[in-house]
């Protein structure tokens, strides 16, 4: 008997499979068809700083907007009970999946910088997450501000949000950082239990056509999963962290090989927004027969064998450029 | 704990009303919709009635509707009320006589407001209230915010006591829109106001199966009479019911009304009678003049009808010598108004019956006030006591006006005031989208609830509905605000302008009194604001000894994200300023405000708020004000230079807000005015405007197609008028077929936009090397302004295009064709507007325009200005505004005299043959006037005819000269919004459109009532919010084009310029040209939509796209060529509907307010959009036989 099961954030999973911050967790049903069809945990979508900032102040500007300015029509719309602008409704949500949900429920925070908004974070614990996946992005214009201000700017953002919880805390990053390792350590210290490698980001589009600039979320495929496994396996056994593969895990020879790099868990959407929950069994079955075949006697067992620290060949992990292969030597043999 | 509230008389009666009532229809108005806002949103919220449970609100098609359903509900057996106001009560008048015959108990509260004559107005008088006082109904009147709370629930204890329906009125906007502290009615009071019995007894009467009766009947001459006299008693009964209902609250509350209330010495010799609000200030200033003792009292009537001689004679001092009854209403032609006629009659019978108190019947004169909310000031009050010193004073007088024609009027001091040296009068000016009402709002409340002031706030607003101005009256102080008048002259301790700019136009500092505080908002320092300033503005400053602060609230805005709204750091100055809190309390005070009003809208709003008021004190400073007057420039004129003298003379200063001061004899005497007045109100509202690129222009004309304000023109010429053309005036070769002239130029008036940027968005071309850039884009205004200016003035002199010469197939160059509707002061970026330019274009020169009250109507209509026009031989559209309801009759009427008047033209010029020629006569009869070049073509030949008929003395020839325009085609167009074609208006739209004739609708569709705040109308789509539909409209929208397809031979065509301006063009170009009726609805986006207006053809596109506006044209035409009539315009949708509900604020709204009500609605209203689209297309896909039995050739 194979044993799937895993530990990520201080949770005891069933197995690797996280449903990583999509729509696909805005409804209870369709996290209750997630659990059901055997997901270890789900990551709820992002309440967003931006947004919820954006929403409240284009709200504000769209109710005030002509008012009081015509003796006819002091305002335009009626006065509404509530706007649920703001966490409520997310946090409600989260209360509600909890009282219906067994697995774990991680919640999913983003934004960019410290601010009134990481109380939040308190308010996603009081709602009832196990854990917090804390999402930074930030995508910089400014020529006058350097790497290191951003660093600092986002590690006391971690700071400030590990300092109002107490539940575990994953950090998720995107890959565009001088220094990923030692800025890595620094979030680890800075009181992050995991780090998710990565986040996708909307990528513009140009439409030559019509001129356009326009933002666009593609879904993942197979390919994507290069990335985050090359940093999977060279953060391994150099943090003291928790390691979440995400992007471009799509059937269980992507989740064996995140294993192998060093991850604790993976976390998917596009799979399963395309194909849906029916693919988390198929995957699971792969992953069991795969280890059968293979005569591993748990998933752990391969955790790391392939990260950067136990291959070989490191090297391969720190290619970026195709040369012509080189002769290879070991100079401490004589 | 206290009781009192600071708030508006229309939530002050709301509150009751609500509370006492089962079933309330409801229809929009102004003044009086605040009240059905409040029933409807309450009954949304599930807030129930003293009873327990939650008012059913129901909005009507209009008053009459709503009147109707009242009845319906009181007969069987529902305690009912209504709002309503001015036109709309006379829409519920043959109701009323029936629900009054038939002694049912219900209130209905009005906000007495002006009846339309020679004008339309929404602003208060008694003309509603005396137009339907025979219907039967008690008139119980108030004066003050607090007594209209009050008295709504003493009328609907005495309608249920005695049977009688009630009408209970207040002033329009003086007391529904005041806002005042006030003892606010507890749960208990009201229940122990209503007798339960008494509602039963109600219920009882209702009709029921259960316990079958008749009641409606029709009678006869035997017996109509004597039944009509069976009620007699209920009537004799009423007023001491009413005095009951007033003893009994008195008791609840220790506030003691009477039917006739007195006020005054005990020993007056005059006594002012009077009604409403103006009670108010008469007795106030009463109370002063008896202080330095003056006899004098005054009658505040209460209960107007049943009138009760009884209860007059017990109020009338005995020692009175002479009366003034004040009327807030015009009677034309009466022997006097109907309070005087009353008083004067209740004189004679209190005499004869030996009831009076006087000896000798006193004097009476019969005086009018306050027509139209016209100031009713205590120095008015004064002059008429000082009138009834006099041996012989002036009967039918009128106060407040100069009467310089019929020399009605009385002369007074507008210098007399009676103002409280104890109370803060503080006058703000602010632009309607800084917020400072809002704030205003917020700091009376601030006052009234947190300290132990009386505390009372007042708004004007101007005409416009983009860069208007407010002022805001604010007075608090110890004891009751009871001044319900503005702030005089020289009266204001605090004068505020939140605005820099208007100091340029406006006399702001008349109102500051010797030693009062001036704050200003503005870009200069206090260092070197001083030379900025006009003359004027210093003089004043200096002799009145002002002491003066600045702040640059612009620049703390911008740096705390609160944009161009200024209010709550202007707040805050105030605040700091005034006094009227420790600064500390009065910020906390501030914040905790702000967290009420903004808390709902989210955390950002309120930081942003409060980082407002926290840098504001910072940047607040006095300026250190000269000796001299040092400032080399003056205020503008409010018109321009080269107006016509009517224009200067009377236009002029009621730009200036001196219209208080015209004259009688300087207006039309039968409300007609002249056209063509907008351009000369170069109004400047807006910091941006849009600069051409020539270089990347490809001359489309979309820019000027999509215009609302006709700000943008283009013209075709030759090059020599090139040669004296300003320096900065830009042209390009000209790429137009068939249209002479080599030279194009885009110009636009830098002091006529608004600044919405619509162009921007529609320009097609981008820059090939910066592609954010287009042929048209957004510049910073102040710089470019002067030589702008110069440059539109030389474009304006360059000959618009030759008529005859244009093919106006194309948007291109139909948009050469010179607007006839310009410069409004509809919103910035309005979507109806457009439409109505392009009408002008197109057939300006020969349009007559029945435009249904609404939006149109205000921006086309209210003066000063109006933006319809002439063209370069002074044709132009002819306007008129008749109602709301009846626009489309209104319409037809145009056309059946066109249609007579033409046809007897031509009768005559047959039977003047032998005067005019043969030939003349021929091609007059025979014209084609198809084309613009048929129709000049004509108009030359009725010169002609007139010529040769000037001379002629036969009473033909005459008859003919004076009919003879008509010989050249008159188009009709009636046009209005779907408030009018879908609800009010929609059953005589619908005959007029049955009616076959050459008519031609246009239906300016917001899907709400905008004018009036953007309440729901029939053509609200569902999953919308709007006001009376808080939880979002249920029921689809209505589909006025499908019922009117249906008749198989009215020209109809669904149209959204910002989706497919051609097919925009084409419809109008066919409607007009099909000889029958034609309709045509056009998406008219709106600020009620919640969008971003810059946006708003975008949004047209993509409701297009998403198939909630499909596209077309059904021309009954087509049939008889074997074709389908219905051709859609529109792709199969290929957006999702929430791809464009989303961008609105009232869809989006739903989802905020309440997710699952919001999904279920829009799942509903795809469903509606994918039913109709399937119906749409069927209905094109039938094939048609053209007339000779044959199929449609494809």
């Amino acid at each position: 008997m194979t044993s799937l099961s895993t530990n990520y954030l201080k949770l005891k999973l069933k197995n690797p499979l996280i449903a990583s911050a999509s729509p696909l967790s805005k409804k209870l049903d369709n996290i209750k068809r997630l659990e059901d069809a055997g997901i270890a945990a789900v990551v709820m979508y992002s309440l967003f700083e931006e947004q919820i900032t954006h929403e409240s102040n284009a709200l504000d500007y769209f109710l005030n907007r002509g008012t009081e300015s015509f003796a006819e029509a002091l305002t335009y719309f009626p006065e509404m009970d509530n706007y649920n602008i703001g966490p409520d409704n997310y946090l409600e949500l989260i209360t509600k999946i909890k009282s219906h949900i067994e697995i774990p429920i991680i919640g999913s925070l983003n934004g960019v910088s410290s601010g009134g908004w990481v109380e939040y974070a308190k308010k996603i614990e009081q709602a009832g997450a196990d854990a917090l996946e804390l999402n930074i992005y930030y995508i910089p214009t400014e020529t006058k501000i350097s790497s290191g201000e951003l660093e600092i700017a986002q590690i006391e953002l971690v700071s400030d949000v590990r300092s109002k919880i107490s539940i575990p805390l994953a950090v998720k990053l995107s890959p565009y950082y001088s220094a990923l390792p030692n800025f890595a350590e620094r979030l680890v210290n800075s009181g992050a239990n995991s780090l998710v490698l990565f986040n996708r980001f909307y990528q513009p589009d140009i439409d030559i056509n019509t001129l356009e600039v326009n933002p666009s979320l593609e879904l993942s495929n197979s390919y994507d999963l290069r990335l985050p496994l090359r940093w999977v396996a060279i953060l391994y056994d150099r943090i003291k962290a928790d390691l979440a593969l995400t992007s471009g895990v799509h059937n269980e020879q992507d989740v064996i090989k995140a294993m192998m790099a060093g991850a604790n868990v993976v976390e998917m959407a596009s799979e399963l927004i395309e194909n849906g929950p029916k693919r988390i069994p198929e995957i699971l079955q792969g992953i069991e027969n795969w280890l059968v075949e293979y005569e591993y006697k748990s998933i752990d067992q391969m955790r790391g064998s392939m990260s950067h620290k136990s291959v070989s060949e490191p090297a391969a992990f720190e290619r970026a450029n195709y040369m012509k292969a080189l002769q290879t030597f070991d100079n401490r043999l004589p | 704990m206290s009781n009192k509230i600071t708030l508006d008389a229309n939530e002050a009666v709301a509150r009751v009303a609500y509370r006492v009532n089962e079933v309330i229809a409801i229809y929009p108005i102004t003044p009086s919709s605040g009240m059905g806002e409040f029933a409807d949103a309450w009954s949304a919220q599930n807030i129930k009635n003293i009873w327990g449970t939650v008012p059913l609100v129901a909005e009507m098609q209009s008053e009459g509707g709503a009147a109707g359903a009242v009845h319906g509900a009181l007969q069987t057996g529902s305690l009912t009320t209504t709002f309503t106001a001015s036109q709309g009560l006379l829409l519920m008048i043959p109701n009323m006589f029936k629900i009054a015959g038939e002694l049912t108990s219900t209130v209905f509260h009005v906000t007495a407001r002006t009846i339309a004559t020679h004008a339309l107005s929404i602003f208060g008088d008694h003309s509603d209230i005396m137009a339907a006082r025979a219907t039967g109904f008690a008139f119980l009147g108030s004066r003050s915010v607090q007594e209209a709370h009050d008295f709504a629930l003493i009328s609907t204890r005495a309608t249920l006591n005695s049977r009688i329906p009630f009408i209970h009125f207040f002033d329009g906007f003086r007391t529904s829109h005041e806002v005042n502290k006030i003892d606010i009615l507890s749960e208990e009071t009201m229940v122990s106001m209503i007798d339960e019995d008494a509602v039963i007894r109600h219920r009882s009467r209702s009709l029921s199966p259960d316990r079958p009766v008749l009641r409606g009947t029709a009678q006869n001459p035997d017996v109509f009479f004597q039944a009509r006299e069976s009620a007699n008693s209920f009537y004799d009964n009423c007023p001491d019911i009413v005095q009951e209902a007033m003893d009994k609250f008195a008791k609840l509350t220790g506030r003691q009304y009477h039917l006739f209330d007195y006020f005054g010495s005990p020993d007056a010799e005059r006594v002012i009678i009077v009604m409403g609000s103006g009670a108010e200030t008469a007795e106030e200033t009463a109370k002063y003049l008896i202080n330095k003792g003056e006899k004098v009292g005054i009658i505040t009537v209460h209960l107007f009808r049943p009138f009760s001689v009884k209860h007059l004679m017990q109020a009338l001092p005995a020692p009175v010598k002479s009366i003034a009854v004040l009327d807030r209403t015009k009677e034309s032609g009466s022997s006097g108004e109907p309070l005087l006629q009353d008083i004067i009659s209740a004189l004679f019978e209190g005499k004869t019956l030996g009831i009076a108190p006087f000896e000798q019947i006193p004097t009476v004169i019969g005086g009018r006030f306050g027509l139209s909310s016209k100031e009713f000031t205590p120095a008015m009050v004064k002059a008429v006591y000082d009138e009834l010193k006099k041996s012989k004073p002036k009967n039918h007088f009128t106060i407040g006006i100069n009467d310089d024609v019929t020399h009605t009027s009385l002369s007074y001091d507008p210098r007399f005031s009676i103002a409280d040296p104890n109370t803060k009068r503080c006058v703000f000016f602010g632009l309607g989208s800084d917020g400072t009402v809002g704030a205003n709002k917020n700091s009376i409340k601030i006052i009234g609830e947190e300290t132990e002031f009386g505390a009372q706030g007042y708004f004007v607003y101007d005409s416009k509905k983009s860069g208007s101005v407010t002022i805001s009256h604010l007075r608090f102080g110890p004891g009751e605000m009871r001044a319900p008048y503005q702030i005089g002259v020289g009266e204001a301790n605090f004068v505020a302008c939140h605005q820099f700019s208007f100091l340029e136009r406006l006399d702001v500092l008349k109102y500051a009194e010797e030693n009062a505080v001036f704050l200003l908002n503005s870009t200069y320092g206090p260092d070197d604001v001083w030379n900025h300033l006009p003359q004027e503005t210093q003089k004043q400053i200096i002799e009145k000894k002002l002491k003066f602060y600045v702040i640059d609230a612009y620049e703390v805005a911008q740096k705390t994200g609160m944009g161009g709204r200024v209010n709550t750091i202007m707040q805050t100055c105030f605040f700091a300023i005034s006094g009227v809190l420790p600064r500390e309390e009065a910020i906390e005070r501030i914040k905790y405000s702000i967290e009420k009003t903004y808390g709902k809208r989210g955390e950002a709003v309120v930081q942003r708020n409060f980082e407002a008021v926290d840098h504001t004190l910072a940047n607040l400073a006095e300026v250190k004000v000269p000796k001299a007057v040092s400032s080399e420039f003056k205020r503008r004129d409010s018109v321009s230079a080269n107006a016509p003298k009517f224009v200067k003379n009377v236009l002029g200063p009621i730009l200036a807000y001196e219209g208080d001061d015209i004259p009688v004899s300087a207006f039309p005497t039968d409300g007609t005015f002249p056209t063509a007045t907008s351009q000369y109100e170069k109004r400047n509202i807006s910091l941006e405007m849009p600069v051409w690129d020539s270089e990347i222009c490809i001359q489309c004309g979309k820019c000027v197609f999509v215009c609302p304000h006709a700000v943008i023109r283009m013209k075709v010429y030759d090059d020599h008028y090139l040669v004296d053309a300003p320096a900065t005036f830009k042209s390009l070769d000209a790429k137009f077929k068939g249209v002479p002239g080599n030279k194009f130029t885009i110009q636009v008036s830098p002091e006529d936009c608004t600044g919405c940027a619509l162009c921007v968005e529609a320009c097609p071309a981008k820059n090939k090397t910066q592609a954010g850039l287009k042929a048209i884009n957004m510049a910073d205004q102040p710089p470019i302004r002067d030589a702008e200016s110069l440059n539109w003035e030389y474009f304006m002199s360059i000959p618009d295009v030759d008529r005859n010469d244009l093919e106006t197939t194309t948007v291109k160059n139909s948009q050469l064709l010179r607007p006839l509707f310009e410069f409004s002061g509809a919103c910035a970026g309005c979507g109806e507007t457009p439409y109505i330019k392009l009408l002008s274009q197109l057939f300006g020169d020969r349009t007559i325009l029945a435009n249904a009250t609404g939006c149109s109507s205000i921006y086309g209509g209210n003066l000063p200005t109006t933006p319809w026009a002439v063209d370069e031989n002074g044709r132009g559209p002819a306007w008129s505004n008749s109602l709301f309801e009846d626009n489309a009759e209104f319409g037809l009427g145009m056309r059946l005299t066109v249609d007579r008047q033409t046809e007897f033209a031509h009768e005559l010029v047959m039977r003047l043959t032998d005067k005019i020629g043969e030939d003349l006569v021929s091609e007059l009869l025979n014209a084609d006037q198809s084309t613009d070049a048929g129709i000049n073509a004509q108009r030359a030949r009725v010169v002609e005819l007139k010529k040769r008929l000037a001379k002629e003395k036969d009473r033909d020839s005459k008859q003919l000269l004076s009919l003879a325009e008509f010989l050249v085609k008159k188009t009709v167009w009636i046009m209005g919004g779907d408030g009018w074609a879908y609800d009010i208006g929609y059953g005589g739209l619908d005959h007029v459109l049955a009616s076959g004739r050459n008519i031609n609708v246009l239906v300016l569709d917001t899907e709400v009532y905008s004018n009036t705040g953007g309440q729901a109308s029939k053509s609200t789509p569902r999953a919308a919010v709007a006001k009376f539909a808080s939880n979002g409209k249920s029921l689809p929208k209505k589909d006025l084009g499908m019922i009117a397809m249906a008749y198989g031979y009215i020209y109809v065509a669904k149209v959204a310029m910002g989706a497919n301006d051609a097919q925009t063009l084409k419809a109008f170009k066919e409607a007009e040209a099909y000889n029958g009726p034609s309709l045509i609805i056009a998406y008219s986006h709106c600020i009620a939509h919640g969008i971003d207006m810059r946006k708003g053809m975008e949004q047209q596109k993509l409701a297009v796209l998403s198939g909630i506006w499909p596209i077309y044209r059904y021309n009954p035409e087509l049939v008889a060529l074997g074709q389908n009539p219905l051709v859609i315009d529109s792709k199969d949708p290929s957006i999702p509907v929430q791809d464009y509900a989303y961008n609105e604020t009232r869809y989006r709204m739903l989802v905020q307010s309440d997710e699952q009500r919001a999904e279920k609605l829009m799942i509903d209203a795809k469903n509606d959009v994918r039913k109709r689209w399937e119906l749409y297309k069927q209905m094109a896909d039938i094939e048609y036989k053209a007339a000779n039995g044959n199929k449609e050739q494809k």
